[in-house]
């Protein structure tokens, strides 16, 4: 293949880890590698180590130190939250009901089907056209044996900005617990737990340009759940298991990073992303927009390419060295097209033709150009290719 | 290390026979944009012999593979002997393809059956090969588990 270029488009896929982050990372490997929970000098470093992170992730949500929780991950962190409330919740007797979007990550879907399994009942709420979730339905939803509201603060396809702040003003109103799963709106859109009112948020690193394998839970205050890993008396013995300190340390440099870069990170990303789809808008007829064009995800676009099917356009670009993602059912193990573009009345022959792009810190406007050039030649070579097309229309 | 071996991408990086023949003796098409993939086979038969054949395919790096496989299989073939290749026999020529995507095989032979059940239909003609075949049957649902 001629011309190869490494562009990565698939931020909100993972970032690469920041080499300030990687720098204070590397210590805890071989230099302090001591037990948080020894009481000799070394150990005591990490402890301080553990402490100063977690003041980093509160400081990035607003939250106080004390309630943040370290997980393995952000889908270890939505299991927690979902599946302790949900049984401490029946065993107090309070109910059996939980609500939650019908686009969320898998990570909370597949809790939410588990939890059907355990006996309870769970409303998977709609969403309108651009893929938003309504308070009025969250309210009517709602019932005697509700015990937990979760409903995703960015969507990780389409970029939607859910309305955090009223959802959980409505699940305050009827005393309902409200979880929110903010993996794709950290370091993204700006986060303050207290203002939103929300009880417990999930958290990853490697979405900020942190590491893989960290991820973090808001608690807030006052809020009781059961210790989700029996063992010792880490992060307050509500997680048991030594800490990643390696990967603990990278989160904390990571949130400090993404906070005081918050503003020019989404300027950066959004001018490049709005740059993108005006590109491609000027130069690929037959293509429009999934989601929402004002609430989203700085570096989010979701483009449907008509006539042509999305994992064929991925490998394409892949190709030619640019990385994207597609919500196509081919690309899928389960063979089942994007739930979340099912939802917002995307028809599946539109579906399979769908990409996501996401632009990050380090894409530049030559990356963009560089891609548009070649989604060009790709698009058109494909559309040649494809039975259906303008003329023919899709039979 | 890619999703497909070397063979598989070549034939989708550079699929070969496609377009639409001016006065085909046969088309079939199968599979549906809704279920993510869809092919249009055309054929040219002389004396019972597929002497061209021209795909156009919508779907996935598979489907695209399999269907340019599939038309080179069945060029300078009888009759008979196009019928008689299975998606098995694609895939083998292919060289094998991740078993999530088998079921793409079975497009690139079943539009080929659909071909050659127009032909025959239009010449009268009956063979073996197309014996309880039926062009409208519904698209399997993607038998998934279909042979490997």
């Amino acid at each position: 293949m001629a011309e190869y270029k490494n562009v990565y488009l698939d931020y909100s896929a993972t970032t690469p880890v920041k080499e300030e982050v990687l720098k204070e990372m590397i210590p805890y490997f071989i230099e302090h590698y001591g037990n948080a929970s020894s009481l000799y000098t070394i150990g005591l470093e990490s402890k301080s180590a553990l402490d100063k992170a977690r003041e980093q992730v509160a400081n990035l949500v607003g939250a106080s130190p004390k309630e943040i929780y370290f997980t393995g991950s952000g889908s270890e962190a939505d299991n927690w939250a979902l599946e302790s409330t949900a049984f401490d919740m029946r065993a107090k007797g309070k109910g059996n009901h939980i609500i939650t979007s019908c686009i969320e990550h898998h990570a909370v879907l597949h809790t939410c089907e588990y939890l059907e399994k355990q006996g309870f009942e769970v409303t998977y709420l709609d969403v309108d056209k651009e893929g938003f979730v309504s308070p009025e339905d969250l309210e009517k939803a709602i019932k005697d044996e509700t015990v937990l509201i979760s409903i995703m603060f960015v969507n990780n396809e389409i970029g939607t900005i859910e309305p955090i702040k009223e959802l959980a003003e409505v699940a305050r109103r009827h005393k309902v617990l409200f979880h929110t799963d903010a993996v794709q709106a950290l370091g993204n859109v700006e986060i303050d737990v207290k203002d939103l009112g929300v009880d417990m948020l999930s958290m990853s690193a490697h979405k900020i340009y942190g590491p893989k394998g960290q991820g973090a839970l808001y608690i807030r205050r006052g809020v009781r759940i059961s210790n989700f890993i029996h063992g010792g008396a880490q992060e307050m013995g509500k997680r048991a298991g030594t800490e990643n300190m390696a990967g603990i340390v990278g989160f904390g440099k990571a949130a400090e990073m993404a906070r005081t870069n918050l503003d020019n990170h989404i300027r950066h990303c959004s001018e490049l992303r709005d740059y993108l789809v005006s590109e491609i808008e000027k130069k690929i007829p037959k293509v429009f927009v999934n989601g929402s064009r004002k609430h989203r995800h700085p570096g989010n676009a979701n483009i449907t390419f008509e006539y042509i099917e999305g994992e064929s356009i991925l490998l394409l670009m892949d190709m030619y060295g640019v990385a994207v993602s597609t919500g196509s059912a081919c690309s899928s193990k389960s063979l089942n097209p994007s739930h979340v573009l099912s939802a917002i009345g995307i028809p599946h022959e539109m579906i399979h033709g769908s990409i996501r792009f996401t632009t990050g810190d380090y894409t530049t406007k030559e990356e963009i150009d560089f891609a548009v050039e070649k989604l060009v030649e790709v698009v058109e070579k494909l559309r040649e290719l494809s039975p259906v097309n303008s003329e023919k229309g899709w039979n | 290390m890619g999703l497909y071996n070397d063979k598989v991408m070549d034939h989708f990086m550079n699929p070969r026979n496609v377009g639409e023949l001016e006065n085909p003796d046969g088309t079939g098409v199968y599979g549906s944009p809704v279920c993510g993939d869809m092919m249009q086979v055309q054929i040219k038969v002389e004396n019972d012999v597929i002497v061209d054949a021209k795909f156009k395919t919508f779907g996935c790096g598979s489907a695209i593979a399999s269907s340019s496989m599939a038309t080179e299989m069945i060029i300078g073939k009888t009759i008979d002997e196009a019928l008689a290749i299975s998606n098995k026999t694609i895939i083998d020529e292919l060289g094998g393809l991740p078993p999530v995507k088998v079921h793409c095989s079975v497009l690139a032979d079943h539009a080929i059956k659909c071909a050659i059940y127009e032909y025959a239909e239009k010449n009268g003609k009956k063979y073996k090969g197309l014996e309880g075949f039926d062009p409208n049957e519904e698209e399997d649902d993607h038998d998934h588990v279909a042979e490997e």
